[in-house]
């Protein structure tokens, strides 16, 4: 449905982080759960946060102001499903001004929603917002191509759920309805993109019995 | 912003352990967000409504739904009451439902069958209510409503376990016995391309009017199969209009039993109401025929 723009996920961070910057926030606590004989660390130095978690920095591209990721193979059989025939479903959609106009409300509403938008929060929105219309664009079959990713890499580690993908729909039928798509296109064009819930959920099901993921 | 970060996450998973060791005392690695309990999150109206019998579905119908808001990784939970208004009958129920993890539903179901005018008429007295106490379970073993391949319905078994409250007057009619366990095996799919839902169920059942009246009789003693069958448009994300067809034993010597049928509006105002109104047809009822009304059904899921 939607795809991550950055190759290496920042997403550690987010998970990471808070339990990090708790443990250095309250010392005492940390500090009676240490055995006498651990190494001392001086606490009140700085801590650099980009070596303690590996960080690496990329510079975005002066011309395209997208970070560069890693090479792949460009295909349309990335974006996941097969184009419309017919000139419906872009008419339907207001063309690709109107599909422009789609995906961009989708980003927004997506990076301002608070049940999902921490999944966007380090990525590159300049490239998600390219890639998503060429992906729309092209079902649509409002004459583009996809130069993005599959669904599966360009999701992975994102560690997204069924809720937050149901959080994501909801939020790109707000952009349609809001765009004018009627309600019977808006179904059929997300016809063409449930089926990749799979490729863009990571974590499934949460087992009643035995290990749990 | 000109740059961004990336991560080595090895360092960081050990990071987090420690610090999660120190500051809280639990080693124990924690995934991207907490999982809640409740998340509330399915899709408006992929909960389904209740059926009379209590599993989520549509009013007649045991679809493959699991109850409740919850998603795969959450709990749902469910409760709703139901009246239906009959030219010679009237009838209410309640109930609660629980559904866990979008797989397993547990839902219990209060029937209360007032027999109003034709209670005089058969001797039980005027208004006497006939009740019955339904306890459901529901797997779905594979598929979804909305998501993954089109031509995969979510698949679910149900159990219902019926204890009727009035055993000596439902023998007294020629019931065989005053409970009766049906078994349901459904298969249901929103093809989004046509925002059109069906839904197809079929019924293992010893029921009479759904266990009002008893289960097996003179006629017929044994399970039986029954089908049911749902017919859903989607106009919007919060309405949807259809048509359901139920097909019943007809085990009762003394009494012709129809099938049932209804068409029905469901509209969710809000995320956690489902509103349901509906035309209902259940035929003849202890050889009062012509059984017509209205049905209407608040439901609360979260």
């Amino acid at each position: 449905m939607m795809r991550k723009t950055v190759l290496s996920v920042a997403l550690g961070i987010a998970i990471m982080a808070p339990s990090a910057v708790m443990a250095q926030e309250v010392p005492p606590a940390a500090e009676s759960g240490e055995a006498p004989g651990d190494a001392q660390v001086d606490r009140d130095a700085p801590v650099d946060w980009d070596r303690e978690f590996g960080v690496v920095r990329k510079t975005r591209d002066p011309v395209t102001g997208e970070i560069p990721v890693d090479p792949y193979v460009q295909s349309d059989a990335n974006a996941g499903a097969s184009p419309f025939t017919g000139e419906g479903m872009a008419r339907a959609f207001g063309g690709q001004p109107g599909i422009r106009r789609v995906v961009d409300r989708f980003v927004e509403l997506n990076t301002t929603d608070p049940r999902i938008k921490a999944i966007f929060g380090e990525h590159d929105m300049v490239r998600l917002r390219r890639t998503l219309f060429e992906q729309f664009c092209l079902i649509l079959n409002a004459g583009c191509h996809y130069t993005g990713r599959d669904m599966k890499s360009s999701h992975k580690g994102l560690g997204s759920t069924r809720a937050d993908l149901n959080a994501l729909v909801e939020n790109l039928q707000q952009a349609m309805r809001e765009n004018g798509v009627g309600f019977a296109a808006q179904n059929r064009f997300l016809s063409k993109l449930a089926p990749m819930d799979a490729d863009v959920s990571e974590r499934g099901e949460k087992r009643l019995l035995g290990k749990r993921r | 912003m000109a740059t961004i970060l990336t991560t080595g996450r090895r360092r960081a998973a050990t990071r987090w352990s420690l610090a999660g060791l120190l500051a809280l005392g639990t080693p124990l690695a924690s995934p991207a967000q907490a999982d809640e309990t409740f998340d509330d999150a399915k899709l408006l109206l992929t909960n389904g409504v209740t059926s009379v019998e209590g599993a989520s579905g549509g009013g007649l119908a045991s679809w493959s739904t699991i109850a409740g808001r919850g998603t795969e990784r959450a709990i749902g939970v469910s409760a709703h009451v139901t009246a239906i208004a009959l030219p010679d009958y009237g009838w209410q129920s309640h109930g609660v439902s629980v559904g866990i993890h979008d797989r397993l539903e547990l839902s219990y179901a209060r029937q209360n069958f007032d027999t109003r005018k034709v209670g005089a008429a058969l001797g039980l007295g005027h208004g006497f209510k006939f009740n019955q106490d339904i306890f459901s379970a529901k797997l779905r073993l594979a598929g979804d409503l909305v998501y993954g391949p089109q031509w995969l319905p979510a698949i679910a078994v149900g159990v219902q376990h019926k204890r009727n409250l009035d055993g000596a007057i439902v023998r007294a009619v020629g019931a065989r016995s005053a409970q009766g366990t049906d078994f349901t095996l459904s298969a249901s799919k929103l093809f989004l391309s046509r925002s059109v839902l069906v839904n197809a169920t079929a019924r293992l059942t010893k029921a009479n009017q759904f266990g009002l009246l008893g289960f097996g009789g003179d006629k017929h003693g044994k399970h039986s199969l029954q089908v049911e069958g749902t017919l859903a448009y989607q106009l919007s994300r919060r309405l949807a209009v259809g048509g359901e067809y139920r097909t019943k034993p007809d085990n009762l010597g003394i009494a012709r039993e129809d099938d049932a049928l209804d068409m029905f509006v469901a509209w969710a105002p809000v995320r956690n109401l489902t509103v349901t109104g509906a035309y209902v047809d259940v035929g003849s009822i202890a050889t009062f025929g012509g059984q017509r009304g209205g049905l209407v059904q608040l439901q609360l899921a979260f």
